[in-house]
């Protein structure tokens, strides 16, 4: 089992190949079943895994982008995430990763606080998005935003790249080194 | 008809609410839809319960009869008793049986004839492979008192039998001893555990064999069949608080920490057997939690060794 390494396969004709980590299958076998109903011209496939290292695999496509989902309920998924991270290529935080936070809309059930993940996207200079995704319409959405983004970093998008990304994304939602 | 009979009748119809009254002269379905549309539900309950009784002793409605409309009301009148629960054991170096119904009846009926000679035993199959049981007790000179029986619910696939306060208590070993010849546990079919059918070909799991591990553990620690319900367990912490951290307020003291952990949900156990399956928990789950079936309690101290 080896570090997953961004540019060491060769990409699929038009296909956009994501990988989605994180503790709970159940979520995301959701957002999977919603990235797959959303608009996209390029052929899609979603890989969904618990936590780093992937198991070998020979057949495995080359991933274009990598979203670790972190439900703020649960302790152990961010305990997951921060494990998995140790296992990925420093290449791939050129942007192709993103952090995906869920559960924020029911306060009282959050045992990890906004600013720890806030806190890890910024050391990881990844891009933290918020969703609740047990909400249907809120996970149709950010499914749709995540194809985009897959699109881009698979290079289908003419003009933008994964590099774009990060700057492109560095908005009001991911604050600067200084606002921390 | 016999005026005795009649009057029990007329005494159990009458314990039935209104609002339950269809519903359950249906379920014991003695009187025919025509029988029942020929009575005027809109009289005051005494004239309805009249005209019903009347209709019994058109059908020549027996004592057993009477005896399956008690025990149907009963069963929708389940909680409004006290059930006593006993578990069944088997003595080392007995065979499983292969349990037959009809069986059960036959020889739980004859012996309790045999040992007293007034008795009423009267039987209703229900859910889940059970059979209620309804006893009426007399003694050697008077006839059974039908008005104070005792209900036993025997869960055949099971070692369990539940029982309602008998007047009687005496008459606990006799029952005791009429199940005996069938403290039996046949295996259940083996059901089976659904994977996650994952139609879409374009989503691949990357961790199929852990999520297959998982599941085979819970499988093996919770079985194929729905859970017992429960709604909470209690665990009483009394032991020293330990830290990662070096000093601390709480680390230095030598008393313990008193702590009380209580998990409370509508189906605790099944909560508890999706927790590994759902990636909230890692499996095995620990054995304070797996072990509440086996050890047969949910309240825990927990002291340091």
């Amino acid at each position: 089992m080896s570090a997953l390494r961004p540019l060491d396969k060769l990409p699929g004709l038009n296909t956009a190949t994501i990988l989605l980590v994180g503790t709970e299958d159940a979520l995301l076998q959701q957002l999977a079943d919603s990235m797959l109903k959303a608009d996209c011209t390029s052929e899609l496939k979603v890989h969904l895994a618990r936590s780093l290292p992937l198991p070998c695999s020979v057949n495995r496509p080359r991933i274009d982008l990598i979203v670790f989902v972190v439900n703020l309920h649960s302790k152990l998924s961010l305990q997951s995430v921060e494990e998995s991270l140790c296992h990925l290529d420093a290449a791939f935080f050129l942007g192709k990763v993103a952090f995906l936070a869920t559960g924020a809309g029911r306060d009282s059930h959050c045992s990890i606080h906004r600013n720890t993940v806030v806190k890890l996207a910024h050391t990881y200079r990844s891009p933290l998005l918020f969703c609740d995704l047990e909400i249907e319409d809120f996970r149709a959405a950010m499914a749709q935003r995540l194809v985009r983004l897959l699109q881009i970093c698979a290079g289908h998008v003419p003009g933008v790249s994964a590099l774009n990304l990060l700057s492109l994304m560095r908005g009001s939602e991911n604050p600067s080194l200084e606002d921390l | 008809m016999d005026e005795t009979l009649a009057e029990f009748f007329r005494r159990t119809i009458l314990k039935i609410p209104m609002t339950e009254m269809m519903t359950i002269l249906k379920t014991w379905n003695f009187l025919s839809e025509n029988q029942l549309q020929t009575v005027n539900f809109r009289q005051r309950k005494e004239s309805i319960v009249q005209d019903l009784v009347l209709l019994c002793e058109e059908n020549h409605a027996s004592l057993n009869d009477a005896a399956h409309l008690d025990i149907i009301y009963t069963q929708f009148h389940r909680h409004q008793k006290i059930w006593d629960v006993f578990q069944m054991s088997k003595a080392p170096g007995d065979d499983i049986d292969l349990f037959d119904m009809e069986q059960f009846k036959s020889s739980f009926k004859k012996i309790l004839q045999r040992a007293l000679k007034n008795v009423t035993v009267s039987f209703r199959d229900a859910e889940e492979n059970s059979v209620w049981i309804r006893i009426a007790w007399g003694t050697q000179y008077k006839k059974p008192n039908q008005y104070k029986p005792a209900y036993v619910v025997y869960y055949s696939q099971t070692p369990y039998a539940f029982t309602s306060s008998s007047r009687l208590k005496s008459n606990l070993p006799l029952l005791g001893q009429s199940f005996e010849t069938h403290n039996c546990t046949t295996s259940l079919q083996e059901g089976s555990l659904g994977l996650d059918i994952n139609m879409d070909s374009r989503i691949i799991h990357e961790n199929k064999v852990e999520k297959e591990r998982v599941q085979r553990v819970t499988q093996e620690i919770f079985g194929d069949y729905p859970q017992p319900r429960l709604e909470f367990a209690q665990y009483k912490l009394e032991t020293k608080f330990k830290s990662d951290l070096n000093g601390g307020i709480l680390a230095e003291r030598e008393e313990p920490l008193r702590c009380l952990v209580k998990f409370s949900s509508p189906h605790l156990l099944e909560a508890l057997k999706s927790l590994a399956p759902a990636g909230i928990a890692d499996a095995p789950l620990s054995p304070l939690l797996t072990c509440i079936p086996n050890k047969g309690k949910n309240y825990f101290k927990i002291r340091d060794k």
